[in-house]
């Protein structure tokens, strides 16, 4: 009876697994329309985009790397955590995991506001009378790290969602698909970051 | 399972869930009754779209304006293609067969991901609603065509954003729809049922599905490019914001020629199911069938220039999707052979769904060919957006996947729902169908050579004998449309009982009672043989 | 996919995991300070493809998923570089 129970739940984290992986597949085919656009253009306007990359600040950046690549390892921690029945840790790995994410949205409030400062926004006068490389690089820079921030957002969501799982057992070191996949949405921001990061920040 | 017919059988159109009534519906996550959600939803836009197509025809019966201005038939085409396109033709078939038979077949109770399903039919519903709401409010129609080019699509003071956002929404349905799936065919199979086991319409159904969940993202992306470059001014693809219409174009066809696959693979798919059964024989040359369906879906992800012969692509590429494009025919020539030679020495009985799979293959060949005409780039920039390109569309979407599934509703018609239809009147709605199909639109591909271009609401008088004949076939294929349907839906109540197995199926889903009960089997069946198993005759292994 | 085959990772292996990728985005910001011309592109692309590799083999997990998801995860990227390719077939020969 119980190992019956135990080869159904690995079956049933087997076949949710194999759903979230198609599904992030999708996620990176949705942001590969974006990067596909944006090789095109780099290679028209390689000289504009070079300038359009100096405006940008390589150090809030890489900052932010640093955030999301931190922020990954405590997913992936949480996870271990989990799997050992470590309930107290993992909910603390997903806590600073969730602040690394404020930390990382924070640093994108501020990039962006002080674009908006300098009248630099999509539909602006001054952005309208740049180079036209310039112009469609930043229209990539909103469109590219605005729709990166909008799944950030939502992962930040579900990891919130899975410390209430936690509390009330709902997530456990029997049945834990929901946070691993939950997880693998995570690394996903992650991976879209860092192509973004060298794309948008530092191509020379 | 033979004792299934006893009184403890309840079939899943009977059966109470936690839900009763239009609730038991609404809230199904029984994937038969999902199915059928979408097949109701689709009849129904369906109808619309078909009313505003035979109001183009109508318009355009004589040269000059006749029931319409020039800005209302441009809206109608572009609402008909859609409508047609996105809500119909993409999803119909996975959704409505494919959800019903496809856990069957494979020898499953549902689903990998029920509840899911149930979130992709309410998404395909409110985008569904979209799509006609844009018809209707503020602005007024939408009239860029189905393809949305830009610059166009971004200037244009209609409804656009509204018909962006339903083809958004249905891609995203469909993308869940292929993910299902995938899951439920690598997951859930029958055990005994390795994958050469599997019949052939599962099988098109996994080709579907991956170009489904491969293709669809990036279209979704193109529509919020074109919606940001509305709403927020971001140049991307119009010129006047520093944008590449060109880039557009190949952003689109990225998606939608595999997406032509979509619809004409699951039609495949049916029919091939349909010939082993009526001939009473195994179908011929299961693997190359199987890695033919395979191979259109890889080699078909490659070929979308073809539509782009006279954007302004470079010259050397549009060698390279001319050689893909022919590439791409010989696959589909593998299925056209196998399904022949199939009905080749067998036992055939003609009943209406093996006269609609034999239409299939017919309209399917001359959409085919005239599919080459337009695919070598010489021939193309001559007819190019010409009426010539609308037959053939419609020979391959309408005559293809279209007849299809009218195929597959005659066949699974029993099943489904228990009935049997009237053979003489599906008969004679088939005649009108067939007879008004190729009326339509075999005149189109005469007056396209001649120069009469698409989506005109006018045109010069010499083309005018052709314009006539074409509305004369619309108003017969409307008439065995309704021939057709109301066969259906008057013996879906009413008709005489059927029995489990009408046909002689050997598939998995004739072997249950008709309609089947909620779980499908009472037992998970165990196979032990190859799926066109007729006895033992010296073919089957 | 063996059954009751879980296998958890250990706290050190992530942070070790950890400390590669960081190494690596240093590694791509400092070489961004040389001027290489065209190959500035190349070479930051090719560090976050080890980045990128990183992350879903071991964070992911990846590593010890069956063979039938790291074919579907590789065979994605190869089509999506293929697209890329066809695109640009179009873009460099005009």
């Amino acid at each position: 009876m119980s190992t019956h129970s135990i080869h159904s739940e690995q079956i049933e984290s087997e076949t949710g697994k194999l759903g979230m992986w198609i599904f992030l597949l999708t996620e990176l085919f949705l942001f590969g329309g974006l990067f596909l656009v944006y090789a095109v253009f780099r290679a028209q306007y390689s000289e504009a985009f070079h300038a359009g990359a100096e405006e940008l600040n390589a150090f809030i950046g890489t900052l932010n790397t640093v955030f999301l690549l931190v922020s990954s390892m405590t997913v992936a921690m949480a996870i271990t955590a989990i799997q050992k029945d470590k309930k107290n840790l993992a909910i603390f790995l997903i806590l600073v995991t969730l602040i690394l994410a404020g930390l990382f949205m924070m640093n994108k409030y501020f990039e962006w506001s002080h674009k908006f400062e300098f009248k630099l926004y999509p539909g602006s006068e001054v952005l309208k009378n740049l180079p036209r490389g310039e112009l469609l690089f930043f229209g990539l820079y909103f469109m590219m790290t605005g729709l990166h921030a909008i799944h950030v957002l939502i992962g930040m969501t579900l990891l919130a969602i899975n410390i209430f799982k936690i509390k009330n057992g709902e997530v456990s070191s029997k049945h834990y698909l929901h946070l691993e996949n939950t997880g693998l949405y995570w690394h996903l921001v992650d991976l879209i970051w860092i192509f973004l990061f060298p794309l948008l920040y530092l191509i020379t | 399972m033979s004792n299934s017919e006893t009184g403890t059988h309840v079939s899943y159109l009977e059966h109470e869930g936690k839900y009763k009534g239009l609730l038991g519906w609404l809230l199904t996550t029984d994937h038969k009754k999902i199915g059928l959600l979408y097949l109701y939803c689709i009849i129904v836009f369906f109808f619309v779209a078909a009313i505003l197509g035979i109001l183009m025809r109508v318009e355009l019966i004589a040269p000059g304006q006749t029931i319409m201005g020039a800005q209302t038939y441009n809206g109608m085409f572009t609402i008909h293609g859609i409508i047609m396109i996105f809500v119909i033709v993409i999803p119909a078939l996975p959704a409505i067969f494919g959800n019903f038979f496809l856990p069957i077949m494979i020898g499953a109770k549902d689903v990998a991901f029920p509840k899911l399903n149930l979130f992709s039919f309410y998404l395909f519903l409110i985008g569904a609603i979209f799509g006609v709401l844009s018809q209707f409010i503020g602005g007024g129609a939408p009239d860029t065509g189905w393809t949305f080019y830009v610059p166009y699509s971004s200037q244009s003071s209609t409804n656009v954003i509204y018909a962006l956002i339903a083809a958004f929404i249905l891609g995203f349905s469909s993308i869940l729809t292929g993910l299902n799936f995938i899951v439920t065919m690598h997951r859930m199979r029958a055990p005994g049922m390795g994958w050469f086991r599997m019949p052939l319409f599962p099988w098109s159904l996994y080709a579907t599905a991956w170009i489904q969940v491969l293709a669809t993202p990036i279209v979704g992306i193109t529509l919020l490019m074109v919606i940001a470059e509305r709403v927020l001014k971001i140049g991307f693809f119009d010129p006047a914001l520093g944008g590449d219409p060109v880039l557009f174009q190949h952003l689109f066809w990225i998606y939608s020629h595999p997406a032509v696959y979509i619809m004409i693979l699951p039609g495949m798919g049916i029919v091939t199911e349909i010939f082993p059964t009526f001939s009473q024989k195994p179908i011929f040359g299961y693997t190359a069938i199987l890695f033919s369906s395979l191979a259109i879906a890889f080699v078909g992800y490659f070929v979308w220039g073809h539509h782009m012969y006279t954007a302004g692509i470079s010259t050397g590429s549009r060698w390279f999707f001319s050689f893909l494009t022919f590439l791409v025919a010989v696959p589909s020539a593998i299925k056209v052979f196998n399904w022949v030679s199939t009905l080749y020495g067998g036992s055939i009985e003609m009943r209406p769904p093996l006269l609609y799979a034999i239409s299939f293959i017919f309209l399917f060949m001359i959409g085919g060919f005239t599919g080459l005409t337009l695919g070598s780039v010489a021939t193309d920039i001559q007819v190019h957006d010409t009426a010539f390109v609308v037959a053939h569309f419609h020979y391959i979407i309408f005559g293809g996947m279209g007849f299809a599934f009218f195929a597959g509703m005659h066949y699974w018609f029993p099943k489904i729902f228990g009935r049997m239809y009237n053979d003489k009147l599906a008969y004679i709605g088939w005649g009108f169908l067939f007879t008004g199909f190729n009326v339509l639109y075999f005149p189109q591909f005469i007056i396209g050579l001649q120069g009469m271009p698409r989506r005109y609401f006018d045109y010069l008088p010499q083309f005018q004998t052709g314009q006539v004949i074409s509305t004369i076939g619309g108003f017969i294929l409307f008439t065995g449309l309704i021939i057709m349907v109301g066969n259906l839906v008057y013996h879906a109540k009413r008709g005489a009982i059927a029995p489990a197995n009408p046909w002689k199926g050997v598939t998995l889903e004739w072997q249950i009672p008709s309609p089947p009960s909620h779980e499908n089997f009472d037992e998970i069946p165990e196979i032990n043989h190859a799926p066109y198993f007729f006895g033992n005759t010296s073919e089957n292994k | 996919m063996k059954n009751g085959d879980t296998h958890i990772s250990s706290f050190t292996s992530h942070a070790i995991v950890l400390i590669v990728l960081l190494a690596l985005t240093f590694l791509s910001v400092s070489v961004t300070g040389y001027q290489l011309g065209a190959f500035s592109v190349t070479i930051a692309l090719a560090i976050a493809s080890v980045k990128v590799a990183t992350v879903i083999l071991n964070f992911m997990h990846v590593k010890h998923e069956s063979l039938f998801i790291k074919l579907m995860i590789s065979g994605v990227f190869i089509l999506y570089a293929l697209v890329i390719i066809i695109t640009f077939i179009d873009y460099q020969l005009r």
